[in-house]
């Protein structure tokens, strides 16, 4: 082993095994000192950081000469590892100690309120159509919207109603002023039929198209009818469909919105733009009183006069439509039993549905 | 809507003995006449006939006068022992105890007594009760008691009121005898079915879904007496219809029959009137009791006129410009020139005196009487369409209206007319004239053809020839084999005279497959071919309403009609375009005759009410559509029915129709965040509601710009921005509602409000894929920036100024203080922002940063004269 050369004013050897001893009595007593985490990190940088004797040493070995590095790497080496074992386990004994007595002593109320932020909702009716279009979107039809104030003919004429027919007045309708003594012509349409022949007119056939929307009759609020409410109008148009194919629609559509115990049945009925023409009854096992039917829209055959009013040939096309009232669906879904709640714009009813339906 | 008693319908179709209301509307409603309502029993408990065996009066201290009765009601009710009564003094075979205070009856009268137990009309429920020194067991009852008439007169006396004595004996039950006991089925009847407002219509129904045997009595052959043809001297009737409707003259069949030597004493029945008040009419006489029993009966509404009071001849012709009517009802009434009038010819002036509005209403001056001893009986067959119109104009849905406008079988008017006649000879002791007119001008329903395969190919249910033959002349049609040889086997099909409603093949369907029953038709769900989702904008718009309501919004609907008022409380000047909106003709309210232009005229009534209820802190909003008409566009045409409108009416119509787009708007007033243990919350103010605008707009994907607007009710005129697209249109504003409004409509100051044209802003977005640029891995380099600017640059100037002077290495910059003091200087304010840099393809170096940082001071301090602070 060769003498290394001296060097000047180095102050005391880093390399000195006594020194290292004397570091590393000093970091373990040091290490088993330190009451907390933090103490612990201030011992890690005092013992084990740049400055320390340790990574003094474990520096100059690297300016010694070649065969003096390995002896020297022999002394510091292990040292230093018994140090920062020494670390690391009091590390484990503090971490320990502080999940015990510190993470507790933490301890927020956590059944304190959160609500820092306000949470909105969605209104059901809006969510019931979505869900509707859903549904149809589904079977591969598309949906289609309209105009709420609405041409009368698109209305009634083009759906066959005559102008002196008593289905004219069946529906109570909100008309526009004309101008001086002229008729305006335009309603605001009494249910989303209209939708019905503007489709047949824009998109032709084959056509499968629900319209959920916005329909107005004369109506006084009260606990069942609003003068405002919402329809969903389906028509189905092409080659060969039959009132099966509308009995298979309104049954698959009865289970999408009830559940699988859903089913519908039909009873004869009369609608201008309809014919045959029946009414709908929704098998309802949650109504009041035990189990049982509830009207829940109309539909039939579109009328050949439809068609025709649209430039189809009957004899070659042919479907079916229905309609049916989404305040209804919503009510029997939700068993909501008074329609003030639904229109009355009172965020607490809304709030009930969140942004789901 | 037509009620049905039960033992009626029994005289036109079989029923089983015991056939309740709700088996009845069971059976109906399989054919289409669906249940309206079930009324019920009018009277239940021991209600019976009794014999006044002894009345006694008694004064009493307050002037009235009792009288105590001692009433035979039976065996099975009587009692041997009354309380007062001495035991002696109770007749053999026992009596009721009964006080009453009414005076037109007496000893030895058939009276109706309610024993305790029985509960009368409007829920009266009868008890023994101690009373003017009595223990009164029962009541004696009058007929407004019993709820079979108004009559003030006092107890039903059975013998007055038509009853024989020999049919009535003590105890029995008088329920029955009243047909009190009856529930009685209400139905609905579509407008299609105007036969079906009869008993021979519903019990044509009922065989067709029951199979009973039905009789028509509506067909001469089943009628006892045949009705006998037109006289020579009949009663002179003459239609003169200058101005028919649609082609059709107004009046094409009338049948007069006379008879004389009425009794106008005579009452109507007990039986008639039971059966007429059952169906829901009140009994007012005879003649007039039998002209609705008729009706109700086959259908045909007919008049009856006080032949002193009708000179010949009748003349059915128009109104007149300037002619009156006073109608039964008692109004006074200015005729339209389509009403189609019945007239008569007093003075030997024809048609110079107006009678009735044909088929709706007759007029007062020829109104059976008190009196009336000769009666000239009308039966006639009108133009639904005249009559329909007739009754809308003078608001008159009678019941002769309802039946016509629906179509009333012409072949009835002479089969009708001969009941009536029957009826008033065998109940008011009349001789029936010989002489009879009968004007008939009706033409034979057309035949129509139907292809056999039809209904089976309409309803998926497959019928056989046989079958479809067999139920079209089941309802009566008669079918012959229309074309032999030809391709398709076909029949012609000729509707009843009833059914005016079959006109097409499709009608014909129906009643194949109504009778068949809708309940063989199978469910099959078609497969469609496929669409393609929903559209671009019905995404979006979900899109946007999820947005507001993660945001903390509550999405409300709100009625869409608005008064001058509310556009008032909105302050919007006299020439804004929100008020240039459309007035319904027949609103809800008077005071909200108009269609909104805006979501905000409705919706901030809609926050107001919320904070009404004790909800102070309100966010809500609302999507959806209003109406904005452009002046001057004018009306949609009238265009026909049943073909398809040329391609330029098509074009008229739509474009017509007022542009709706669709808005959403919302509200924000009292706290945005609410106070808590975390501290007192916050107020929301303007920048929540243009948050949401902005985030509306994002959701939307289209990039709006902010700029101020003060100039914009009903928003505050330094706190509002314009939301502007692209091209520079306004699609919308944000910001603090105007002071004004606030107070006026009672919301909490500072309240806010947004409202943007959600259609304007989903087109100027449009639906192209996003371009998606690379995320660069590359390290961020940051800046900051305070600058000092003159107090009245907008910040939106002086991001758009770092923006474009650090050039294509910024990837965000974002101002994190905006400061004013004494330090900045007056008329001064200090924005800070802090700047995100880095480069898509390496690390950048502190050139590059010093190179941004000089960019941007020298383009802040160009654009927007900034300083740099120290």
């Amino acid at each position: 082993m060769s003498t290394p050369a001296p060097t000047p004013d180095l102050g005391p050897d880093p390399l000195d095994v006594a020194a290292l001893d004397a570091a590393v009595a000093d970091a373990l007593a040091a290490v088993a000192a330190a009451s907390d985490l933090d103490e612990l990190k201030a011992v890690r940088s005092a013992h084990t950081g740049d400055k320390s004797p340790l990574a003094l040493a474990n520096r100059a070995i690297g300016a010694l000469p070649g065969p003096d590095k390995a002896a020297a790497g022999k002394n510091v080496g292990p040292r230093r590892g018994r140090v920062n074992q020494a670390i690391s386990a009091r590390q484990g004994e503090l971490e320990a100690e502080r999940d015990e007595r510190v993470l507790v002593d933490e301890a927020v109320d956590v059944t304190l309120p959160t609500d820092r932020r306000p949470v909105g909702a969605r209104h059901p009716i809006e969510l019931v159509q979505e869900r509707i279009a859903d549904f149809f979107v589904g079977l591969g039809w598309e949906i289609a919207d309209g105009p709420e104030v609405e041409a009368e003919w698109f209305n009634f004429d083009a759906l066959n109603f005559d102008p002196d027919h008593p289905a004219r007045q069946m529906q109570d309708t909100f008309y526009v002023d004309g101008e001086g003594d002229k008729p305006s012509n335009l309603v605001l349409r009494t249910h989303t039929s209209p939708v019905q022949s503007r489709s047949l007119l824009e998109r032709g056939v084959p056509l499968y198209v629900a319209c959920p929307g916005k329909v107005f009759r004369t109506d006084a609020l009260d606990q069942t009818h609003t003068p405002v409410f919402h329809q969903v109008e389906g028509i189905a148009i092409d080659k060969g469909l039959t009132m099966a194919n509308l009995v298979g629609t309104l049954d698959a559509f009865a289970r999408a919105m009830f559940g699988p115990e859903a089913r519908t049945r039909l009873r004869p009925a009369y609608f201008p733009f309809t014919e045959p023409s029946a009414e709908m009854d929704l098998w309802f096992p949650q109504k009041k009183g035990g189990p049982g039917w509830i009207e829940w829209g109309g539909c039939g055959m579109v009328n050949p006069n439809v068609l025709r009013a649209a430039g189809i040939d009957p004899e070659e096309y042919q479907g079916f439509a229905f309609g049916m009232g989404i305040e209804r669906t919503l009510m029997l879904r939700s068993s909501i039993a008074d329609m003030h709640d639904i229109v009355e714009g009172d965020v607490r009813f809304s709030t009930q549905f969140g942004t789901e339906i | 809507m037509p009620r049905i008693v039960t033992d009626w319908l029994g005289e036109h179709v079989e029923l089983p003995a015991d056939l309740t209301a709700e088996q009845l509307a069971a059976a109906l409603v399989k054919v289409g006449l669906e249940e309206e309502e079930i009324h019920p029993a009018a009277v239940t408990g021991p209600l019976v006939v009794g014999r006044v065996l002894a009345q006694t009066p008694e004064p009493q201290k307050n002037g009235k006068t009792i009288n105590w009765c001692l009433v035979d009601v039976g065996p099975e009710h009587n009692a041997t022992q009354i309380k007062g009564v001495d035991d002696a003094d109770v007749p053999a075979g026992g009596a009721r105890g009964v006080v009453c205070g009414a005076h037109n009856f007496g000893v030895g009268d058939l009276v109706v007594v309610s024993l305790p137990g029985t509960v009368l009309p409007g829920g009266f429920a009868i008890a023994a009760r101690k009373t003017y020194g009595h223990v009164s067991d029962g009541m004696i009852c009058s007929v407004r008691e019993l709820g079979i008439g108004e009559d003030h007169d006092g107890i039903l006396v059975l013998t007055r009121a038509g009853f024989d004595a020999a049919d009535l004996t003590p105890g029995q039950d008088a329920i029955a005898l009243l047909g009190l006991g009856d529930e009685v089925l209400e139905i609905n009847v579509t407008p299609d079915r105007g036969y079906a407002f009869s008993y021979r219509g519903v019990a044509r129904e009922y065989a067709h879904s029951t199979g009973a045997r039905f009789t028509d009595r509506g067909l001469p052959e089943n009628l006892p007496t045949a009705p006998p043809t037109a006289t020579p001297d009949g009663f002179v009737v003459e239609v003169d219809d200058a101005a028919p409707i649609h082609g059709k003259a107004g009046c094409d069949r009338f049948v007069t029959r006379v008879v004389r030597g009425i009794d106008p004493a005579a009452p109507t029945p007990p039986w008639m009137k039971r059966r007429l008040e059952g169906s829901g009419m009140r009994s007012i006489s005879l003649a007039v009791d039998v002209t609705n029993y008729v009706m109700l009966d086959l259908g045909q509404p007919l008049h009856a006129y006080d032949l002193d009071e009708v000179a010949a001849p009748i003349v059915v012709r128009r109104a007149q410009p300037g002619e009156r009517l006073t109608t039964l009802d008692d109004a006074d009434r200015a005729l339209d020139a389509e009403d189609l009038l019945i007239t008569d010819s007093p003075a030997g002036e024809r048609g110079s005196r107006v009678l009735g509005l044909a088929g709706v209403m007759g007029g007062a001056s020829s109104e059976v009487g008190d009196a009336t001893t000769d009666v000239l009986v009308e039966a006639a067959h009108f133009d639904p369409v005249t009559v329909a119109r007739t009754a809308r104009r003078h608001r008159l849905p009678s019941e002769a209206a309802k039946r016509f406008e629906r179509g009333v079988d012409p072949r009835l008017p002479a089969v009708a007319a001969q009941r009536v006649v029957d009826l008033l000879v065998e109940l008011g002791g009349g001789t029936a004239d010989p002489a009879v007119s009968d004007l008939d001008a009706t033409t034979a329903p057309q035949p129509v053809r139907l292809d056999v395969t039809l209904p089976t190919r309409l309803s998926g249910v497959p019928y056989d020839r046989a079958t479809v033959v067999g139920i079209l002349e089941q309802i009566g049609c008669i079918v012959t084999d229309a074309v032999t040889g030809a391709t398709v086997d076909a029949v012609r099909v000729t509707p009843p005279s009833w059914r005016p409603d079959l006109t097409e093949p499709a009608a014909l369907v129906e009643e194949v497959v109504r009778i068949a029953g809708y309940d063989q038709i199978p469910s099959v769900l078609p497969a469609a071919p496929g669409g393609r989702g929903l559209t671009h904008e019905q995404r979006v718009r979900r899109s946007v309403a999820r947005a507001l309501a993660e945001a903390g919004l509550v999405e409300v609907l709100s009625y869409p009609f608005v008064g001058e008022a509310d556009l008032d409380a909105l302050g919007l000047p006299d020439e804004d375009v929100r008020r240039a909106t459309l007035r319904l003709a027949n609103p809800m309210a008077d005071d909200r005759p108009l269609m909104r232009a805006d979501l905000l005229s409705t919706l901030l009534d809609t926050a107001r009410r919320n904070i009404s209820r004790g909800l102070p802190d309100v966010a809500v909003f609302e999507i959806g559509l209003v109406t904005r008409p452009v002046p001057g566009t004018p009306a949609p045409p009238q265009l026909p029915v049943g073909a398809r409108p040329s391609d330029e009416d098509l074009a008229a119509l739509v474009a017509a129709v007022p542009d709706q787009p669709r808005h959403v708007a919302g509200v924000l007033s009292g706290r945005a965040v609410p106070a808590g243990w975390w501290g007192g919350g916050r107020a929301a103010d303007w920048a929540d509601a243009l948050a949401a605008a902005r985030l509306v707009a994002a959701r939307a994907g289209a990039e709006v710009a902010v700029v101020a607007d003060a100039d914009t009710m009903p928003w505050h005129p330094g706190r509002c921005a314009a939301l502007t697209v692209a091209d520079g249109r306004v699609v919308g504003h944000a910001g603090e509602l105007h002071p004004k409004v606030v107070e006026a409509l009672g919301l909490p100051s500072r309240a806010a409000a947004f409202e943007l044209d959600l259609t304007a802003l989903i087109a100027a977005a449009g639906d192209a894929p996003v371009a998606a640029a690379p995320v660069s891995a590359f390290p961020a380099a940051k800046e900051d920036f305070a600058f000092v600017v003159d107090a009245d640059v907008p910040a939106a100037d002086v991001r758009a100024a770092v923006v474009a002077g650090a050039g294509p290495l910024l990837e965000d910059a974002r101002l994190f203080d905006v400061f004013t003091g004494d330090q900045v200087g007056a008329g001064k304010k200090s924005l800070a922002y802090s700047v995100r840099l880095r480069a898509a393809d390496r690390t950048l170096t502190a050139d590059d940063v010093r190179t941004v940082r000089d960019g941007v001071v020298a383009a802040a301090a160009e654009r927007v004269g900034a300083v740099l602070r120290g």
